[in-house]
Parts: C-alpha cells; sequence; structure tokens
C-alpha cells in the first residue's frame, strides 16, 4: 500500500517546523473532516491540495487557531496550540485569509487593514507604515481610502490578503486566495507569495494544481482529511507518469495521487 | 563620526567635480551624512549655478505646497463612529431594549396596580444586545477576528462595556422617571451581564443570554405579574445577593477565560 511520507519523517531530529501536526483530527460539525493528519511544514511556499470536502478549509481554520482540534498534537512556530494553551503569542505570528472572506463594508481599505493589525496587536506606531507596505504589496494603492463594499471581489480578496500579511506573519496560511483575480493579478499573487515564501512559511490551499506547481516549492495532498502525498512540485508531476486525467502533467500526477488513494481505501 | 575631509576635497566635491575617485566620494558622502558643519560648508561652496538652481527648485516646491490641494483631513470622529459595523449592527437590539424599557415605564404609569415592570425588566435589558455583540452571524469579519491575538476574554469584555454604556444610563433614566431604587435597577442588570458571560464560557453567549432571558421571563417576570406581588429578589434585601451574584459569576467568567480564545459554533 502507498503510505504518504510526511516532510517530519525524513527531516534531522529536533528540526524547528514552523506547522507540525500529529495524528490530527479536527470536527467541522459533527463530521471528522480531519481524521489522523500528519504534516510537517518550514519556510517556503506550499500548495495544499485535495478534492471538494477533503478537509482543506478545516485544516487552514485549525492552523489558524479558530477551530480547536478534537484530537491529536499541533504544534504551531514551536508551542502547543492543540489545548486550552495561550494562543495570544503564536497568533501574533500567524496571517489568515479564509474561503468566506468577511469584512466591514463602510470601512475603507485602510481602515480595515488597520483595524485587523489592531486585532493582532502590533505596535502602535508600527501600524501606519505596515498597512501602507501591505496595501502597495497587493496593488490597491490606488484604492487605499475606498469603501470596501465599493470594490470588485478580486480587489476585495486583495484587501484580505493585505491583512492577512500586515503583521510579516511568520506562519501565513490563504485559503482559495486566488478566487476573483483576474490572470495578471494571479501571476502578480504567484510572485507575492514566491517572495513571502523566502522567510516565512506560507501555506495555500487551492484548487488550481497549475498555481501550485508554478509557484510552490512544496505540495500538500489530502484527502478525506488524510495525507496522500507531500513532496516537490517534480515529485507530483513524476506520478502523472503512471497515468491519470489532466491538462497539464501536474495535474496528471494529481488525479493519479487521487485515484491510487481511493483505490487503497476501497481495498 | 568620520574625519573631516580637507576643504580642497570639500570644494570639488560642492562643484560637482566627476574626476573624484569612487572611494574619496563614498567617504565624503558618509562624512557629511553626520557632520553639519562640513555640510554647510559644501552649501557654502556650491557655485553659483548650482545655489540658483536649488533656490529656484525650493520656490517651485513652496508654489506647488501653497497652491496644492490641502492636506487630507481626518474623518470627523461620528463619521469614524458611523463606519463601525457594531453600531450598526447594534442599533436595531438596542433600540428593541430602549422600546421594551419605554413600553415598560408607559405601562407602570397606566396600571400602577401591578409591580414595578422596569424593575422587572431591568436585570435582562442588556442581554440581546450583549449576544449580538459576540454573534459570528452579526459579525461579518468573524472568522478573521477568531484568529486574532485580540479574540478571548478582552474583546468580549470590551464589546460587552460598550452595551452596557449605552443602556445602563438609559436604564438610570427610565428608574429614575419611574421612581424606582437606582441600586435595585442597575445591580440585577450588572449581575445577569456577567452571568451571561460565566454561563458564555461554557455554552457560548448566545446560548447562555437566551437561556438567563428565558428563565427570567419565566420563572420570576410572569408570575409577579400573574400574582401583582413583586418578587423577593427585587426588594432592597436582596440588594447583597445581586451584588455577590455580579462578584462571583464575574471571578468564574475570569477564571474561564481561556474559553473564550476560540469562538465557540454556538456564539
Amino acid at each position: 500500500m502507498m503510505r504518504a511520507v510526511s516532510a517530519a519523517e525524513t527531516a534531522p531530529t529536533g528540526y524547528a517546523w514552523a506547522v507540525h501536526a500529529e495524528e490530527l483530527r479536527v470536527r467541522a460539525g459533527r463530521h471528522l473532516a480531519v481524521d489522523g493528519l500528519d504534516l510537517a511544514l518550514g519556510t517556503g511556499v506550499h500548495g495544499l491540495l485535495g478534492p471538494n470536502g477533503a478537509g482543506k478549509t478545516t485544516l487552514m481554520r485549525a492552523l489558524a487557531t479558530v477551530v480547536k482540534p478534537a484530537g491529536g498534537r499541533l504544534t504551531l512556530l514551536g508551542q502547543a496550540a492543540d489545548g486550552h494553551t495561550d494562543l495570544r503569542r503564536v497568533r501574533r505570528g500567524i496571517g489568515y485569509l479564509p474561503q468566506q472572506f468577511g469584512f466591514y463594508p463602510r470601512f475603507t481599505v485602510r481602515e480595515f487593514i488597520e483595524y485587523m493589525a489592531w486585532l493582532k496587536e502590533m505596535p502602535k506606531a508600527a501600524i501606519p507604515g505596515a498597512v501602507q507596505r501591505a496595501i502597495d504589496r497587493v496593488g490597491l494603492s490606488g484604492k487605499a481610502n475606498a469603501r470596501m463594499k465599493t470594490l470588485s471581489g478580486g480587489m476585495q480578496r486583495r484587501a484580505g490578503i493585505a491583512q492577512a500579511i500586515v503583521n510579516d506573519p511568520e506562519v501565513l496560511l490563504l485559503d482559495e486566495p486566488t478566487v476573483g483575480l483576474d490572470p495578471e493579478q494571479r501571476l502578480d499573487f504567484r510572485e507575492l507569495i514566491r517572495d513571502l515564501g523566502v522567510n516565512s512559511c506560507v501555506l495555500v490551499s487551492t484548487h488550481l494544481v497549475e498555481d501550485v506547481a508554478v509557484a510552490c516549492s512544496d505540495v500538500v495532498l489530502i484527502n478525506e482529511g488524510r495525507l496522500v502525498f507531500q513532496g516537490t512540485p517534480d515529485e507530483l508531476v513524476a506520478y502523472g507518469d503512471h497515468g491519470g486525467a489532466g491538462d497539464s502533467p501536474a495535474e496528471r500526477g494529481y488525479s493519479s495521487l487521487l485515484r491510487r488513494h481511493r483505490g487503497e481505501v476501497a481495498r | 563620526m568620520t574625519q573631516h575631509p580637507e576643504p580642497a576635497v570639500i570644494a570639488r566635491y560642492a562643484e560637482g567635480d566627476t574626476a573624484i575617485d569612487e572611494a574619496t566620494l563614498w567617504s565624503v558622502e558618509v562624512h557629511l551624512e553626520s557632520c553639519p558643519e562640513c555640510r554647510a560648508r559644501v552649501a557654502g561652496g556650491a557655485p553659483a549655478g548650482t545655489q540658483t538652481l536649488l533656490d529656484r527648485v525650493a520656490a517651485g516646491v513652496d508654489r506647488e505646497i501653497a497652491t496644492g490641494p490641502p492636506p487630507v483631513r481626518r474623518p470627523h470622529s461620528w463619521s469614524a463612529v458611523r463606519r463601525r459595523w457594531v453600531v450598526w449592527s447594534l442599533l436595531p437590539w438596542l433600540s428593541m431594549t430602549a422600546g421594551l424599557l419605554l413600553t415598560a415605564l408607559t405601562l407602570e404609569s397606566a396600571l400602577p396596580a401591578l409591580p414595578s415592570l422596569v424593575l422587572l425588566v431591568a436585570p435582562v435589558a442588556p442581554l440581546p444586545a450583549v449576544a449580538a455583540s459576540w454573534s459570528r452571524r452579526r459579525d461579518p469579519a468573524w472568522e478573521l477576528v477568531a484568529g486574532t491575538p485580540a479574540a478571548g476574554l478582552s474583546m468580549l469584555l470590551r464589546r460587552t462595556l460598550g452595551v452596557l454604556a449605552l443602556v445602563v444610563p438609559l436604564l438610570a433614566l427610565v428608574g429614575l422617571r419611574a421612581g424606582t431604587s437606582l441600586a435595585l435597577t442597575l445591580v440585577p442588570c450588572l449581575a445577569f451581564t456577567a452571568a451571561t458571560m460565566a454561563l458564555g464560557a461554557l455554552v457560548g453567549v448566545r446560548r447562555a443570554a437566551i437561556g438567563l432571558a428565558g428563565a427570567w421571563v419565566l420563572a420570576v417576570l410572569t408570575p409577579s405579574l400573574i400574582t401583582e406581588d413583586l418578587p423577593v429578589l427585587l426588594r432592597p434585601s436582596s440588594l447583597g445577593v445581586w451584588v455577590l451574584v455580579t462578584v462571583a459569576t464575574a471571578g468564574f467568567a475570569l477564571t474561564r477565560a481561556d474559553s473564550f480564545r476560540r469562538l465557540s459554533s454556538t456564539d
């Protein structure tokens, strides 16, 4: 049987992972959406792939400390984040863009990001500069004083990315960040996350296999709440040589891995 | 500070001599950054043509500043308040509370045989707005806020105090108008608010507010109206009990601060 190898198994003992999950279990309502997941992520850009219902969003919510795991161990930035521990220190180092990105419609872009920076307990004096940098990085300088409700869907998404990066997070979690972005903005976004991944651990959940193949240094594939594959984009592409459907080599690798995993689960 | 450059070198630098070698140029510029005396010498040693050019640029900048758009003014404080989601979100609940209290006051004057309706309603008056201020359904950015270090008991307290800051003065005014004891009007209100937070640590703030308000209406308010008698709980002799309940439940909520770090699905 094919066994997914988590990065933790091949890394040197004692490596300081930014995200380390062992036998992690997380509920989405009554359903166990993440069921015994082992995952280790360090600095770099990691693409999280999986079919609908694989548990990607629930995993992202657990890593963002929004929901409490039902079991297993979760360590974020070297600190346990699975129990009633003080999460404030961990949260200061996290940036999160949820799939369902809600915002305050009457706020301007700048006010919204300033408010999020304040909630992230950034030093007051550092907030204006950090907000301006975040706005510039997502290309919203011209819309900084526009109300959130007047922006297009793609611009609102970019404001969401700006609030996620305003605190220069060590762990950046982006759930479907490219929804609503046009092709040019997607290219800009790829460049932005590659840049952020130089010093941070960036986890991008997406359905777009090609985005992952091009922009990520590491691919994580999960299905039914379990790790199916973790490796480089080249290793993902290599699985496509054994068959699999899709227009690109990465998509063929993705579908081939999923098919094998489903076959093993069925047996 | 580095050693002063030779006057001849300063003079050549001020004249823009391109024959100065790169190392000398670099050392002069480093020195000028920290030496006002040499900067003054450079300014004085600039050729007449350069000085004229600098004067012309300075005059141009001054003219642009004088004729350009005025500096952006910070929005008026009321304008900032209008944009706060919480104001719009809580407005219906606060209006309902105000309506309820005014109705109680009107009925109390119209039906003097009944026990004080203001006293009977006061304990639960802030609960709808407290529950709404901590409701994920009312807060559009709930998911984002829940993952920040500020999320927790301190945020619940801040929002609750915001509600009390509006409800307590209104309650005091209505109580004074009705001629009821100010302490008996306000202390049970604070006790129920603290109890909502304490119970909220266990079952979620919304459920706690609904449960406590429902229990009060069924167990105290309705029987009082039927018997036309003010319950013992709302007589001056019970004031000490309300103070004790307030302190005890507030203390319990503080000990369960960790319960508010992750916002519950019941909120």
